[in-house]
């Protein structure tokens, strides 16, 4: 159990190692994937600006364009990933190693949490310094939980869609592409998402940023209630179970597809 | 010239079968869809949760104009520095291109040339579900066509060349610069004044906007699909310029770039021939 255990995390750290070091091999990412989403966020706030929106509406976008970074390193680092190492010949080499392949995927967000984390953290504070957002910390326990309970929810569901990725070939890409502005819009990145049909909302709730960003910005401003899609104890609920959802299913979906893909000798294919 | 006519034509070709043969036409169709018409359902929602508004009116077709033709942007920029990273990392060719009679430039243009087909398949099928589910206030009958494509030849002149720039810069970096392109697109969405007028922006930024060719592209294409005084109307700072003298703007700043862009691509070729970078593998 104990060397389990053991094995775990040193495949974890082995596979966050690489992008830990090329992250500071080469930093001028720190300008391209923290300067430049800012402004593009940036672009947002000025469009609610340019139409007299509320100022809150402005801290809106903010979180929201914070959390993109999130969701793209789920699609292109975690999700996409093994198409990436299945072409790059590393995928056989994971399924010949001891370690497990949701500690690789782990390895792979922990690795991947430098870039993000630095993206997200630098457009909250230029919509501190730069726009004057107010953010209350008021609840800060409870936004630190749902945070926390997000973020595991969403890296199980990258994790899920890692498995499905391993039967892809070159439209893995596409797909990747194609969940970026749909999420956008469904999810509520730039606007409360209580403003889209019912419905909707219920259905786009499975993607875990959907009711984490609502109960963050519930959180972070609480004078305006027409953020609010449910609860936020109702949605943190949700969450942790769609975090016990997706962590679960990744597990069997992981080994099931790897099954399937040495069957079909998919492992080392690369239709290019 | 004839080696660069053959290396535009054969890229594009090469560029739209990697662009549009992964799935069948179907599918194919349906992410042509989804993709360009939830980008501006956002900008559409957003309008709506603070305006409460019909879309009719002149400001909605300013903001909707420019994010649909801003498409072109994303889809150039994007598509020549990621034809680096994908011919050198993914398929492993760019060294193969490099030995082969093929002017390499005309290459990437011709790889930016696909992305615009696929491009135009987006902005058509925005366009289509702004005039017919919006009710945009466009009437066909009164655009001016020829500005229209006067505006429509330099402004993706424009792309191009600042694609070749993007295309410079990617040849000196790692894999994980992926969405340099991107990065740089959603950067100048902020300062070209694409969703916005300039003078939404503080006093500060308002002359990077003004010295970037997509800003007179887009004001340009405005004044030809809405009429002159409509947009003049909703960006004061641009309305101090004619008709003409947008588009003389759009031109001189294009040749301006050209001739960077030229310079710098070199640059970087050779600085990625003397570092070894143009067979590069870099994976994280």
């Amino acid at each position: 159990m104990a060397r389990g255990v053991e094995l775990f995390l040193r495949t974890m750290i082995a596979r966050a190692y690489p992008r830990i070091i090329g992250a500071t091999r080469e930093r001028s990412w720190l300008f391209f994937e923290t300067v430049m989403p800012l402004l593009s966020t940036a672009a947002y706030v000025f469009f609610y600006r340019a139409i007299n929106a509320p100022k809150e509406y402005i801290g809106l976008v903010v979180v929201g364009g914070a959390m993109t970074a999130y969701w793209l390193n789920v699609l292109w680092s975690m999700s996409s990933q093994l198409y990436w190492d299945k072409d790059a010949g590393n995928l056989a080499l994971y399924i010949a190693a001891p370690g497990s392949m949701m500690a690789i995927l782990l390895g792979m967000a922990a690795g991947g949490l430098i870039m993000t984390t630095t993206r997200a953290a630098i457009i909250i504070l230029g919509g501190w310094l730069l726009f004057g957002v107010e953010f209350s910390l008021a609840y800060w326990a409870l936004l630190m939980l749902a945070f926390a309970i997000t973020m595991a929810a969403l890296y199980g569901m990258g994790m899920l869609f890692a498995s499905l990725f391993l039967l892809f070939g070159r439209e893995a890409w596409h797909i990747s592409n194609l969940l970026q502005e749909p999420i956008y819009l469904l999810s509520g990145f730039y606007f409360p998402v209580s403003q889209l049909p019912l419905w909707i909302t219920a259905a786009a709730s499975i993607v875990p940023l959907t009711l984490g960003l609502d109960a963050m910005r519930q959180l972070l401003f609480p004078s305006n209630p027409t953020f609010g899609f449910l609860g936020v104890d109702v949605e943190i609920a949700a969450l942790l179970a769609l975090a016990v959802l997706f962590i679960g299913a990744s597990r069997f979906a992981l080994a099931y597809m790897e099954r399937l893909a040495m069957r079909e000798g998919r492992l080392t294919e690369r239709r290019r | 010239m004839s080696e660069a006519a053959r290396s535009f034509r054969v890229a594009t070709w090469l560029g739209w079968q990697i662009e549009s043969n992964w799935a069948d036409p179907f599918l194919f169709l349906v992410y042509s869809i989804v993709k360009p018409v939830t980008s501006v359902m956002i900008l559409v929602v957003m309008y709506w949760v603070i305006t409460r508004t019909d879309t009719s009116g002149a400001y909605f077709a300013y903001m909707y104009l420019g994010n649909t033709a801003y498409i072109y942007v994303g889809s150039i920029l994007v598509g020549v520095s990621w034809a680096i990273i994908d011919d050198r990392e993914h398929y492993q060719t760019l060294k193969y291109i490099y030995i082969s009679p093929i002017w390499i430039y005309f290459y990437l243009l011709g790889r930016g040339m696909a992305r615009f087909l696929t491009g135009t398949l987006s902005v058509a099928i925005t366009m289509a579900f702004g005039l017919l589910a919006l009710k945009l206030s466009i009437r066909l009958a009164e655009v001016n066509w020829l500005y229209f494509a006067a505006s429509m030849i330099l402004g993706l002149a424009s792309m191009a060349v600042m694609g070749l720039l993007l295309g410079g810069a990617t040849l000196q970096m790692a894999r994980h610069y992926w969405s340099v392109g991107e990065s740089v697109a959603g950067a100048l969405y902020l300062v070209c004044g694409a969703i916005f007028p300039l003078d939404s922006l503080p006093g500060w930024l308002r002359p990077v906007g003004m010295a970037l060719p997509l800003t007179y592209w887009l004001e340009s294409l405005r004044r030809s699909l809405l009429g002159s005084e409509a947009s003049k109307g909703i960006s004061p700072s641009l309305a101090q310029f004619s008709d003409g003298q947008l588009l003389l703007i759009l031109l001189v700043s294009t040749l301006i770039m050209a001739a960077g862009s030229i310079y710098f691509f070199r640059w970087s070729e050779h600085q990625a021939r003397e570092k070894g970078l143009i067979d590069m593998t870099t994976h994280y």
